[in-house]
């Protein structure tokens, strides 16, 4: 409360000198806001569906939207908001960001795989403030946390949960776990099982997808699909969903219509757990999104909001603390006090224990929203949203005590 | 007109209300004897913020996804002429002469001023991200714009059409309403969950008094997120539509606390009274309907059911 107060007051003294005439600056000298954001990039294989293909400035340009509107809103106040964009590689990744902290950044987001997210946090040092904009690992919430780095993206526990619940919700209760054979898609089929049991699921079937490489497009594709796809499901125990966990994107766009059951498919298939969709049209998506295709010219990728995420929260911590000092930063974004308006409905807030981003999930089946997790009737005696994801008492994370 | 003069003041007169239909692209049209919709005419594409100039001949609808204000006869309900608008107007505030538009432009950070008789476009000024709720001050000095992203109430001067003053409010501002004294304004926040209460007789100009929040019993705090809002003439009473939650709040405005919640339709998304204030007009988006409030009782009495997506409501001295 106290500091709600007095947080009002800096506000007052600021709008204070800027109607005596000291221009467009608070009484303190500009404050100035540099973030540096890091698309760690990886050799990857071609997507299933040719909708789902790289756009070069996946990440950067949902960067670029939320610094325009940290700019629109810091030029009322006097707070200046640059990015500067980083394309590096895992062998590199060291050495650019000592390159941008040796620049006097002191705010990063980094979009790439777990293990690199952590080396990226543990490069820059502890008075950087890292923005996990896309790795989903469990373990980056729970034991391998680190108290610089904080997580815009949804956790994989987070997402599954976010399924499950709407699963429980159809009393879709008998599951046909299929998981692939490399390892993230494993974790995921974790994330799955703890899941299931959290809710009350029972996993009546469970299956791996080998992963044997090979040509995943070719003219006669959806010929072998239609042959190997029912073989492989064939004589499950009975089910009333197929559950994917298939995050190297190998075989779950493949399950519709050709599973030998006619049942459902959630997962990395069919209905499908993301931070945000093109298909969204509540909350002030649509202008939100017809903001991005103006700047872009194509769709909003869940990277993108992630991005745009962690520059939003950057630029409203900033706006409500007048300070660009990343350990002033965090004890707010941390706080009680804080809160986003994420175009989904609710504010999103940050988990202290973790550094998790507490934030609905939306469930897709790519054409439209088909509805929104937490589910109703899943209640929690902070928020709703802490039934999605890593919980209090189960994290292991000490980081943040 | 002059026929009301000469009615004594407890006959209810017939109004008509006119009802903007986001998705069904239609304006319906209620008589207020009756509470049925009589007539429902295409009004663009996307037709949101909807208001009547000053002597109730013109309706203007914000179409949205025409990127102008469409000005219809509120009598025959035929289509006159456009306004230019700036692109994706959503809401709109008309001096009180009528001979000013000021609408927000959404996508483009943009508060546009529209001189409605020579239909040309006065100002563009530049405000927050996502600018959304309009209002006018009574003395015509401001026109607040708050702006959803920035979250931000904007005070733009009616002289120079610069921004004098800036109030940080709670998440996503989606509409702004003086008193009308213009002593106070308030500032709905729909995901802070809050209504500011800015006093606008501050000592360097408007400052934040205080916050209002919503609690409902049973009610998960997260759908309690203020829309609308409308103010009785006497400034005793704050109206405030609270979106996904079906209720309105009453708030004593003296007091500053909520005294009742009114359960109305779907997702309740803007709020108008009938010129005698007997009763208020909610659109509510999800349930297709508009419900009426008997102001005095505070409470519903009726449901109408209209076109497709109700989003805003005016209503005309007919």
């Amino acid at each position: 409360m106290l500091w709600s107060v007095l947080r009002f007051q800096a506000i007052k003294r600021c709008l204070i000198s800027f109607v005596m005439g000291t221009g467009f600056v608070c009484s303190a000298a500009a404050v100035e806001i540099q973030v540096g954001i890091i698309n760690i990039e990886y050799p990857i294989l071609a997507p299933i569906s040719r909708f789902d293909r790289h756009p070069d400035d996946l990440g950067f340009a949902g960067a670029e939207l939320g610094n325009e509107d940290n700019q629109t809103t810091g030029s009322f106040l006097g707070h200046q908001f640059a990015i500067e964009r980083v394309s590096t590689n895992p062998d590199n990744m060291v050495a650019d960001i000592g390159t941008l902290t040796g620049k006097g950044i002191r705010l990063l987001a980094v979009l790439g795989n777990g293990n690199d997210v952590a080396k990226a946090a543990d490069a820059a040092g502890s008075d950087v403030l890292v923005f996990n904009a896309s790795a989903p690992d469990n373990a980056l919430r729970d034991e391998a946390c680190r108290a610089n780095l904080l997580h815009v993206a949804p956790s994989r526990a987070m997402l599954a949960d976010a399924i499950t619940q709407f699963l429980i919700w159809k009393k879709w209760k008998r599951w046909f776990l299929i998981e692939g054979s490399n390892p993230a898609d494993k974790l995921l089929g974790d994330s799955y099982r703890h899941s299931a049991r959290k809710f009350g699921a029972e996993i009546v079937e469970e299956r791996t997808f080998e992963d044997t490489g090979g040509s995943r497009r070719a003219d006669s594709g959806h010929v072998l699909v239609q042959r190997k796809i029912p073989v492989f499901t064939q004589d499950a125990a009975d089910h009333d969903v197929i559950v994917a966990a298939d995050e190297s994107d190998v075989f779950a766009l493949y399950l519709p219509f050709h599973a030998w059951d006619p049942r459902p498919v959630a997962g990395s298939g069919g209905l499908r757990p993301v931070n945000f969709s093109a298909t969204s049209e509540a909350w002030g998506a649509t202008q939100f999104q017809r903001r991005f295709e103006k700047l872009t010219d194509r769709y909003i990728r869940p990277q993108d909001y992630n991005a745009w995420l962690a520059m939003r929260v950057i630029g409203e911590a900033v706006t409500r603390t007048g300070s660009n000092d990343p350990a002033k930063l965090k004890t707010y974004i941390l706080s009680d006090a804080f809160e986003l308006a994420a175009f989904k409905g609710q504010k999103v807030t940050f988990r202290p224990w973790n550094g998790q981003m507490r934030q609905p999930v939306l469930l897709t089946d790519s054409k439209v929203t088909v509805s929104v997790s937490p589910q109703e009737g899943y209640l929690h005696q902070r928020s709703p949203l802490d039934t999605l994801g890593l919980d209090k008492p189960e994290t292991s994370c000490t980081a943040f005590d | 007109m002059s026929l009301c003069v000469l009615t004594t003041p407890d006959t209810a007169y017939a109004y008509k209300a006119f009802v903007s239909n986001e998705k069904g692209n239609t304006v319906s049209v209620i008589d207020s004897e009756t509470w049925e919709q009589i007539a429902e005419f295409p009004a663009g594409n996307r037709p949101r913020g909807i208001g009547l100039s000053p002597d109730g001949k013109h309706l203007y609808v914000c179409a949205s996804d025409d990127d102008t204000v469409k000005v219809f006869d509120a009598h025959t309900y035929e289509f006159l002429w456009s306004l230019p608008s700036g692109p994706d107007p959503e809401l709109f505030v008309l001096s009180l002469d009528g001979s000013k538009l000021y609408a927000s432009n959404e996508d483009d950070n943009l508060v546009t001023v529209v001189d409605t008789e020579k239909k040309t476009v006065i100002a563009e000024i530049p405000v927050g991200v996502e600018p959304e709720g309009m209002a006018v001050s009574p003395d015509m000095r401001f026109v607040v714009n708050t702006s959803e992203t920035t979250n931000m109430a904007h005070f733009i001067s009616t002289e120079d059409y610069k921004i004098k003053h800036n109030v940080l409010v709670d998440q996503r501002p989606r509409y702004a309403r003086f008193t009308s004294d213009g002593d106070t304004l308030f500032v709905s926040s729909e995901i802070g969950g809050t209504v500011s209460v800015i006093n606008m007789l501050g000592e360097t100009g408007p400052e934040l008094e205080t916050k209002i929040g919503f609690e409902v019993a049973g009610v998960q705090p997260e759908w309690l997120q203020p829309v609308g809002m409308r103010v009785t003439a006497d400034n005793n009473w704050l109206f405030v539509a609270l979106g996904p939650s079906n209720r309105v709040a009453v708030i004593d405005i003296e007091k500053r606390e909520v005294v009742r919640y009114i359960l109305v339709g779907q997702r309740v998304w803007q709020l108008e009274f009938t010129p005698d204030e007997k009763y208020l007009l909610t659109t509510n988006g999800n349930s297709n309907d508009v419900t009426v409030i008997d102001v005095a009782e505070q409470e519903a009495i009726k449901s109408v059911q209209v076109g497709q997506q109700p989003w805003g409501v005016v209503v005309s001295p007919d």
